[in-house]
C-alpha cells in the first residue's frame, strides 16, 4: 500500500488552517471537476482530492494522520503502525464527493465507507435496480461501419457485509452504425440489482477517439486534404480516403485554402447520413534543387503579385 | 480492446432523436423527484416539448444535463442557477473548440 501525502495533493503547508483547506479545496475542486475540467487527469486528481480533503477537513481524522509523521513520502510502502489510532474515536463526518471507494491507504487509516453510499436510501420504497451510467470511447470507425465493443466498467458495490470495493466487469456490446458522439446507448437489464423486482438499466454514453484522418461534428466528417498551388489554382482530380474507401475529388480551378468541398452522403450513416467535407490546406512543394528554386523565380516573374495589397502597406522596394 | 469470444453480444437501443422522454421516464433514470425536475425545466436547464407537464417529452441529452447539474451541486455545492450557467458555459465552450479544431489551431 502507498503512502499519500494529503497535503501535497492539496497544495498546502502541513500548518495550513482549516480555512486555508477549504479554501484550497474549493479552488482545486473547481479546477478537476470532471465534468468542467479540461485536464487530461481530471477523474483521477478529482477522486484524490475528494479523499484528502475528507481528511484534512475534519480535525480529529487530521490529527491522527498527522500523527503518522512528516517523514513518509508519496508512493511510499506503507503499513500503519499497529497502535496508531489509540485514543481517537472518529464521530463519523457525512461525506460530500465522490462514488467510488476511497484508496486502500486511507480505508487502512480511516476504515471502509460502508453503507453511506449506494442506493440504499433508494431501496426502501423503489424496488427496480438503479439505472447505471458510463462513458465509453470508440473509434469513428465503429461508428461508421458498426461492430462490437468489449468495455470494461468498474463501479463501487456494496458488499454483503457492508464494504464498499470496486467491482470490474466487462460487456461486449454492439456498436449501432451511425451513432453519434454523445449519443446514450441503454442496454436494458444492466444497471443496479433490484430488490423483488427488475434489474435497472446501463446507459454508456459513447464519446470517439480523436481520429488522425477525421473530425467528427454530429453526423458530419472533416478531413484536412493537402494539395498543391498547381492542383489549387488550376483544378485537378485527386483521390482522397474516405472512411468509406477512396473518393475522387475534384478541385474546382481557383480554389484556395480552407476550401471546404462537400461530398454528400459520405458522412456518418443515418437517416439523413452525413456529410464529407475535404477542406483544402495549400502544400508548398519544396524549392530543394536548383531547378526547383529557379522555377519559383520565374512564376514570381511571370505571375507579379502581393497578397499584402489589401493591408494598405506601401512596400515598393521589392 | 481484445475481443472476448466468451462473453454474451449485448445489444442496446440508441437514444437518438426520435427517443424522446416523458416526464416520468426522465424523473426514474435520474432518480430524481418530481420537484427537482420542475425547477429544472423552470430554470431553463431543461428544455422540453409540450405545453404542460403530462406532455412534456425530454431530448435524451436532457439525462447528461441532469447529471452534470447533480454532480455539481454534490460536489462543488453549485445551486441551480449557478449550474444553469455552467452548462450554458459549457455549451459555448464546446462550440469554440469544434472552432479550434477546423481552424488547425489546436495543439
Amino acid at each position: 500500500m502507498e503512502f499519500k501525502d494529503y497535503y501535497k495533493i492539496m497544495g498546502v503547508a502541513r500548518d495550513a488552517t482549516q480555512d486555508e483547506i477549504k479554501r484550497a479545496y474549493r479552488k482545486l475542486a473547481r479546477k478537476f471537476h470532471p465534468d468542467v475540467s479540461k485536464e487530461a487527469d481530471a477523474e483521477q486528481r478529482f477522486k484524490e482530492l475528494g479523499e484528502a480533503y475528507e481528511v484534512l477537513k475534519d480535525p480529529e481524522k487530521r490529527a491522527a494522520y498527522d500523527r503518522l509523521g512528516a517523514d513518509w513520502k508519496a508512493g511510499q510502502e506503507f503499513h500503519p503502525p499497529p497502535d496508531w489510532d489509540t485514543g481517537f474515536e472518529f464521530s463519523g463526518g457525512g461525506f460530500t464527493s465522490g462514488d467510488a471507494p476511497f484508496s486502500d491507504f486511507f480505508e487502512s487509516l480511516f476504515g471502509r465507507r460502508a453503507g453511506i453510499y449506494g442506493g440504499a436510501r433508494r431501496h426502501e420504497y423503489r424496488t427496480r435496480g438503479e439505472d447505471h451510467f458510463a462513458r465509453i470511447q470508440i473509434d469513428m470507425e465503429d461508428a461508421f461501419h458498426g461492430g462490437t465493443r468489449t468495455v470494461t466498467l468498474q463501479a463501487p458495490e456494496t458488499t454483503r457485509d457492508g464494504h464498499v470495493r470496486l467491482r470490474q466487469r466487462s460487456l461486449k456490446v454492439r456498436i449501432p452504425k451511425g451513432i453519434m458522439p454523445g449519443q446514450q446507448i441503454r442496454l436494458r437489464g444492466q444497471g443496479g440489482h433490484g430488490v423483488n423486482g427488475p434489474e435497472g438499466d446501463l446507459y454508456l454514453e459513447v464519446h470517439f477517439r480523436p481520429h488522425p484522418l477525421y473530425r467528427v461534428e454530429g453526423r458530419d466528417i472533416y478531413m484536412d486534404v493537402p494539395v498543391t498551388p498547381t492542383e489549387a489554382v488550376l483544378g485537378a482530380q485527386i483521390t482522397i480516403p474516405t472512411p468509406s474507401g477512396l473518393v475522387d475529388l475534384k478541385i474546382p480551378p481557383g480554389s484556395g485554402a480552407r476550401r471546404k468541398l462537400r461530398l454528400k452522403g459520405k458522412g456518418l450513416p443515418g437517416r439523413p447520413p452525413g456529410d464529407l467535407y475535404a477542406v483544402l490546406q495549400i502544400a508548398l512543394p519544396p524549392a530543394d534543387s536548383e531547378a526547383a528554386r529557379a522555377a519559383y523565380r520565374h512564376l514570381a516573374e511571370v505571375i507579379p503579385f502581393n497578397p499584402r495589397r489589401h493591408m494598405g502597406g506601401h512596400d515598393e522596394r521589392r | 480492446m481484445k475481443e472476448d469470444k466468451s462473453l454474451p453480444l449485448l445489444t442496446g437501443d440508441v437514444l437518438d432523436d426520435s427517443v424522446w422522454l416523458s416526464f416520468g421516464e426522465l424523473a426514474r433514470i435520474c432518480s430524481l423527484d418530481a420537484e427537482c425536475l420542475i425547477a429544472m425545466v423552470d430554470e431553463g436547464v431543461l428544455e422540453p416539448r409540450g405545453m404542460e407537464l403530462q406532455a412534456w417529452r425530454f431530448h435524451p441529452a436532457s439525462i447528461t444535463r441532469v447529471q452534470v447539474v447533480l454532480r455539481l451541486r454534490r460536489d462543488l455545492g453549485v445551486n441551480l442557477a449557478g449550474a444553469a450557467l455552467v452548462l450554458d458555459l459549457l455549451d459555448e465552450i464546446e462550440g469554440l473548440q469544434a472552432r479550434l479544431r477546423h481552424l488547425n489551431i489546436e495543439d
